[in-house]
């Protein structure tokens, strides 16, 4: 296939993202990737609960979650992966317009969630002087959460980054791919936080 | 740019911006092995400082503090910085072609991979310039670590988080290629050992490195953002570092020993004029070992007090692993039995390889037997056993590969009689360095001590392991007589020196940048001695002569890489003075902004045409 008909392909196939070599390896390696991601998180996690009752005399889970606002961000992030389904449903049918429509919603919940975040955070260091430094659960709980959400604005970046540097001239064979790929890490952000939902917030109340 | 790249002399300048810009798995495996050979040659150093110190009772060559750091950054250095970059070197140079792939997965991947290594092998070393490196062992066990005093540790800590990511962006790139990229028939069961062990070398890879890179954030957050994962007076648990740092560092020693097992499955089979004995056995052997692998990692933990019932399923899973590896050293034996046996270099190291290993594995064995370990631990007797297998197995291979690859890599052949010279020399004095330490270790002697007392009856076995280091010293040094001797001889040899089997053997050596101008048709294990069978002389095409298509040489690694390896001097030294994370940022900004160049730039390749390849042919 040459640069051109990558680029301007006469039709699209019914799944773009792996048209191409060089699509079906980035399909395949990033799932390698998420694999790994797993690991990460998984480790992050068994420090996390670890360390979760180890207070130092300071704030512990159930004095500082409110499930309320946690609630509401699982339905922003949650609702996000669902938009990016349909972003990816569109990009099937090759129907550009609807498909950055559907990312830019995802966008919108994903800035959502991340306000949330902000403002849990804020709540926590201002409020109850609940910082890394505090004690060992301070510092598991900023850093497991916190490299969810490192991952949140990282993927936020990636999204706009690619609808906008692809605004002008659609899809092809070549960004396909791209978009498949920032999906799935879309995806793969929302199972982290389902696990983050019922281990940190979850068990940290009940 | 569908000219073909130049073939005739290029200037220095040229050429060096030739290697910080290729995307060619060839050229890749050169930097990969010259930075590795550097790397491994600063670690031996480091090693024979270490013997020299210890070369008489109560010796003063180097201080107290100076020991703590040399023996840090040997270890440190040879597994992360000499072992791991050679294994990769190989695996660059010959898994593409093994497959008859015409590059990796992903060429700019792999550039980048390298460029991380390099950068945190440097970052690594920086301490040395900086008031001292690390301290805390290469296991950097938590409070040592979290305490040592100056910015060692540090330089540590950020050096193989980026390194670390290098190889874990390596080991991603060679799953996808193996998966994706192999030529016609050449089906999983027909692929050589060696691309069979760094499949699952890399998959050990996928899975055992976000461990560390998690433990080394946590260590990063402990020392410089006052963190408290480690620190009992907040709270936390030194003990998660142990956990961490082994669930990664025991998959390590088999992301090491496979590609290993490999190179001289390669070896001894070609060496035979045999197939190799149980190829099936060999390939399920492998992937076990894999999966084993990450069974055991508490082992070294047998005296941190995990209690009876941890310690016993540790050691059992443990002892279990003999299983697989005795499949191996068996199938090698029957590999030789009845074959046709030609003693050069290579197979005189796959030979030595054989009974140094076993060795190896059994005083593994004994270590793994958890009550005994609480003997042997952090003993000499450990110390002995864990060289008998980096050493005995990955190093004997890496060298064995060395000579047996050479001519694929470079065009031409290194000399045989300095390279059994290397081998005896190095052999020798391998054995009389560590063979006596497991007595040293029995006897009591502690690891990691700087001195120890005259008349315990230790300076007689220390003086032998001295002796021994040097000689290994010695033979490293003939190595690289050998190698200069032979690159200004530059004799060129043909594309096959060694009558070999396997596709890499097939095409011409070094190997045009394409690597496979038709891609080959496998019929079979060893696909070039299948045809060889039959009368042919070299494969048969599965394809027409087409245009090939070729990925653009790419500076962005390059860059990214040194992005973070100045922001690395701006997350260490924020923790005196907070303008230092101007620095941090310019160093995030520079890789982050190179990243956004990469996602944006279009970066299609390009295609060479086949009457260019025609035309070549012709001249």
């Amino acid at each position: 296939m040459s640069e051109h008909d990558v680029l301007n392909p006469k039709h699209m196939p019914h799944d773009p993202e792996k048209a191409t070599l060089e699509g079906k390896n980035k399909f395949m390696g990033f799932w390698f990737f998420l694999g790994g991601e797993t690991v990460l998180f998984a480790s992050l996690f068994g420090t996390y609960l670890a360390l979760k009752d180890s207070t130092n005399g300071g704030s512990s889970s159930e004095e500082l979650f409110g499930l309320e606002l946690v609630f509401i961000m699982t339905m922003l992030l949650l609702t996000s992966s669902l938009t990016s389904v349909y972003a990816m449903y569109h990009m099937k049918n090759h129907d550009f317009k609807k498909m950055q429509i559907w990312l830019g919603i995802t966008v919108a919940l994903g800035l959502g969630f991340l306000g949330c975040e902000i403002y849990e955070f804020y709540h926590y260091i201002h409020g109850y002087e609940f910082t890394m430094r505090s004690s060992a659960f301070g510092s598991a709980f900023y850093t497991l959460v916190g490299f969810h959400g490192g991952h949140v604005v990282f993927g936020l970046l990636w999204i706009i980054a690619l609808m906008i540097r692809n605004a002008k001239r659609g899809l092809n064979l070549y960004n396909a791919p791209k978009f498949y790929i920032a999906s799935l890490y879309w995806h793969f952000i929302d199972v982290v936080w389902v696990f983050i939902f019922t281990v940190v917030y979850l068990m940290g109340v009940l | 740019m569908s000219t073909m790249v130049a073939t005739n002399k290029k200037g220095f300048g040229a050429t060096l911006w030739d290697y910080l810009t290729t995307v060619d798995h060839k050229k890749i495996a050169i930097l990969y092995l010259v930075a590795g050979g550097f790397f491994f040659i600063l670690g031996g150093l480091e090693a024979l400082a270490i013997r020299w110190q210890l070369v008489q009772p109560m010796n003063d060559f180097v201080s107290a503090g100076f020991y703590n750091e040399l023996i840090t950054m040997h270890g440190t250095t040879m597994i992360f910085l000499a072992a791991m970059p050679l294994i990769f070197a190989f695996m660059n140079a010959v898994v593409p072609l093994q497959i008859g792939a015409r590059d990796v997965a992903f060429p700019f991947l792999n550039s980048l991979g390298f460029w991380l290594f390099l950068f945190g092998g440097i970052m690594l070393n920086v301490g040395w310039f900086t008031g001292g490196a690390a301290d805390a062992g290469w296991t950097a066990y938590a409070p040592l670590s979290t305490t040592s005093l100056g910015e060692g540790v540090d330089y540590y800590v950020l050096g193989l988080q980026i390194s670390g990511a290098g190889t874990l962006i390596g080991g991603i790139n060679f799953l996808v290629t193996i998966v994706n990229m192999r030529a016609p028939g050449m089906t999983y069961m027909r692929m050589p050992l060696f691309t069979w062990t760094a499949f699952v070398a890399s998959a050990l890879i996928l899975f055992a490195f976000p461990a560390l890179t998690v433990g080394l954030f946590l260590m990063m957050f402990d020392r410089l953002f006052g963190a408290g994962f480690f620190d009992p007076a907040m709270g936390g648990n030194s003990v998660i570092w142990q956990h961490l740092f082994w669930i990664f560092g025991h998959p390590e020693v088999y992301i090491l020993a496979l590609p290993a097992f490999g190179i001289f499955s390669e070896i001894i089979s070609t060496f035979s004029k045999k197939r190799l004995f149980g190829y099936t056995a060999m390939v399920f052997a492998t992937v076990l070992i894999g999966f084993l692998g990450f069974m055991v990692w508490a082992h070294h933990m047998f005296t941190v007090g995990m209690g009876p019932a941890a310690n016993s399923i540790f050691a059992v899973a443990t002892m279990a692993i003999a299983v697989p590896t005795g499949i191996k050293i068996f199938n090698w034996l029957f590999t030789l039995w009845g074959g046709n046996i030609q003693i050069n270099t290579p197979m005189l190291w796959a030979l030595g390889f054989i009974p140094t290993f076993t060795l190896g594995g059994m005083t593994g064995v004994m270590v793994a037997a958890a009550s005994a370990d609480f003997q042997y631990h952090d003993t000499y007797f450990v110390v002995a056993h864990f060289h008998y297998v980096i050493v005995g197995g990955v190093v004997f291979a890496l060298l064995a590969g060395t000579h047996y690859w050479w001519p694929k890599m470079f065009g031409t052949i290194l000399d045989d009689k300095l390279g059994k010279i290397t081998f005896w020399l190095f052999f020798i004095g391998f054995h009389l360095t560590f063979f006596i330490q497991h007595f040293l270790g029995l006897m009591g002697m502690p690891r990691r001590y700087w001195v120890y007392l005259e008349g315990q009856g230790l300076d007689l076995g220390n003086l032998i392991s001295t002796i021994g280091a040097f000689l290994m010293g010695i033979g490293t040094i003939v190595l690289l007589i050998n190698i200069i001797k032979t690159s200004v001889k530059n004799e060129k040899v043909s594309g096959d020196p060694w009558d070999a089997r396997t596709l890499e053997w097939a095409i011409p050596s070094p190997p045009p940048f394409y690597n496979f101008k038709q891609l080959p048709l496998v019929r079979g294990l060893d696909p070039l001695w299948v045809e060889k069978t039959e009368g042919r002389k070299g494969m048969t095409p599965a394809e027409p002569l087409t245009d090939i298509h070729m990925p653009n040489n790419s500076f962005l690694p390059f860059v990214m890489s040194l992005g973070l390896f100045i922001a690395g001097f701006g997350f260490i030294y924020q923790k005196y003075d907070l303008s230092w994370l101007i620095v941090l940022f310019i160093g995030m900004g520079i890789t982050l902004g190179c990243m956004l160049i990469r996602s944006v730039k279009d970066d299609l390749g390009y295609h060479i045409h086949k009457e260019d390849l025609k035309k070549e042919a012709e001249e």
